[in-house]
């Protein structure tokens, strides 16, 4: 457990480490390419307009990672319940699916007046096809025997639901939900790129646009390193949840003896 | 007294496979009967008929007692058919919550099935955490627990290893004689149908069928001696006998 967690750790700085190296050694200029300290000296010191813009990234992914979850898990549990709904509404799911976000987001930004609220669309879009296909796969995912024995008992559809179909599909909507969570990040960073100018001018990606403007390679780096700690520490929640809710009886969650 | 009667019962599925074809036969109040025959012959598919499970294609099934048909009913799965992620004790609660019995009587008669069948103590054990010979004695609460009077089996201990399926059919008598529950139980195994039952069907395949019947006289409590003497034996090769022969018409 300890070294599973330590070896990360370790080649990570290692890897900073070296890259401080390189580029001293080899007189790299900051604006091409900042060391790691001064990274972090940036990130403090400009921690006053960085902090802000983390807040207003984050609330746009929690925000879209919840509508996912309530429209991507609601619309699975309709699926479920009636095949004719599926059919006539999953093959758009899957269309506002393949379609790259960067070429409808400047269409959400102009019909959608409010800026916050396209991003939020846009985040939500990239997110919520994972929670609703997994979600979908776990419904079905029951074991016929069990769903049997509901029926020798004369258990209804909705109490089916209730005691059958939803625990069964607690893993992969988990599962679904750990892949969205990184999703509605990227979701919320690239609108916010597309949005650009015209956006409201306050997120991690909009400090990243501005800092290239005026050449602050440091805090260009600063907000990536955000972006990517936000992820991670998303990641690292959703994982946390999936353990706390599984480790008494999926596999996936158990750990193993000795 | 007769509980349930098979008259004539055919059953073609979907995809055209004949499963069973001309089943008769009645199940009397109180017996122990087995359903001997080989993999296919469409014992499982019997069995789901007379739970209800699934419809004839021809034929019926009656109840003695018509208005309470399927209320009376335990099924005991090939697997333990347990629900992963809740305890023993919920997961053979499960038919008295389905059939709306509150909370209290409901776990107060779960914990005393669970009891019965030797598991006290494990009520919030959850599935994973017990052994595959335990995980079947849950499955077997969760039929008893709502005091059936017909207990469908479907090769329960077909997947247990021999000193674990012994302990079970021992156990599985004692109960029998306890609770007087009628009990149809499906095997492939002429020795377990021997050592339990009273009463055998084998069955020949394509189309599933009764092949014969046979009575086995030996007086009950049928104990671990029984299945070393000699009247076993002989009463074994009998059954193997009438098997080979369906295996042969099939
Ligand atoms: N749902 C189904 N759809 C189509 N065919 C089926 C279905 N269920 C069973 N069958 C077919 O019906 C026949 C009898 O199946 P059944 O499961 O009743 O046999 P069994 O005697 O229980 O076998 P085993 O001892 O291997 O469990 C088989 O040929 C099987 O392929
Ligand atoms: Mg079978």
């Amino acid at each position: 457990m300890t070294a599973k967690a330590i070896a990360p750790i370790v080649l990570g700085l290692l890897m900073l480490a070296l890259w401080e190296a390189g580029v001293r050694l080899a007189g790299i200029p900051p604006y091409i390419l900042p060391g790691p300290i001064l990274v972090a000296e940036t990130l403090v010191k400009d921690w006053g307009t960085l902090a802000p813009s983390l807040l207003v990234t984050l609330t746009i992914t929690l925000e879209a990672l919840a509508a996912a979850v309530v429209i991507g898990g609601v619309l699975a549990v309709l699926f479920s319940l009636s095949r004719w709904l599926e059919l006539s509404l999953f093959p758009y799911a899957v269309i506002l699916q393949v379609t790259p976000i960067v070429a409808i987001a400047p269409l959400i930004i102009v019909w959608v007046n409010d800026v916050d609220l396209s991003l939020l669309i846009c985040a939500w879009l990239v997110a919520f096809f994972p929670i609703l296909s997994n979600t979908i796969l776990g419904l079905r995912s029951v074991d016929p025997g069990l769903l049997d024995l509901f029926q020798l008992y004369g258990a209804g559809r909705w109490r089916t639901l209730v005691d059958l179909r939803l625990p069964a599909a607690l893993p992969y909507f988990l599962g679904g939900l750990r892949i969205s969570g990184g999703l509605a990040l990227i979701g919320a960073v690239v609108a916010e790129f597309v949005a650009g100018t015209g956006g409201n001018a306050s997120g991690l990606a909009w400090r990243i646009l501005e800092s290239s403007y005026q050449l602050q390679i440091p805090r260009m780096f600063a907000a990536l390193v955000l972006i990517s700690a936000t992820g991670i520490a998303i990641f690292l929640v959703l994982s946390l949840l999936n353990h706390l809710l599984l480790r008494r009886w999926h596999e996936s969650a158990v750990t193993p003896e000795g | 007294m007769r509980l349930v009667g098979v008259h004539g019962v055919s059953k073609v599925f979907a995809n055209g496979v004949k499963a069973l074809a001309d089943i008769s036969l009645d199940v009397q109040s109180g017996e122990f009967l087995s359903v001997l025959g080989p993999s296919g012959c469409g014992k499982s598919t019997l069995l789901r008929l007379i739970a209800g499970l699934a419809e004839p294609t021809a034929g019926t099934i009656d109840w003695a007692d018509e208005g309470r048909r399927g209320t009376d009913l335990g099924f005991v799965f090939q697997e333990p058919t347990l629900m992963p992620w809740t305890t023993a004790l919920k997961n053979v609660g499960l038919p008295l919550k389905l059939r709306g019995v509150a909370r209290g009587e409901r776990e107060a008669r779960a914990a005393q099935a669970l009891d019965q069948v030797g598991l006290k103590g494990f009520e919030r054990a959850f599935p994973r955490e017990l052994s595959g010979g335990m995980k079947m004695r849950v499955s077997l609460a969760r039929a008893l627990v709502v005091e059936p009077r017909l207990l469908l089996m479907d090769e329960p201990f077909a997947a247990l290893d021999e000193i674990t399926r012994h302990k079970l059919n021992d156990d599985l008598l004692e109960l029998w004689r306890r609770t007087g529950v009628t009990v149809v139980f499906v095997t492939h195994s002429v020795f377990e149908s021997v050592f339990l039952s009273q009463r055998i069907v084998v069955m020949a395949a394509r189309p599933g069928r009764v092949s014969t019947e046979l009575a086995i006289a030996e007086p009950y409590p049928r104990r671990a001696g029984f299945r070393t003497s000699a009247e076993y034996a002989a009463q074994c090769r009998e059954a193997s006998q009438h098997l080979a022969k369906a295996m042969v018409t099939a």
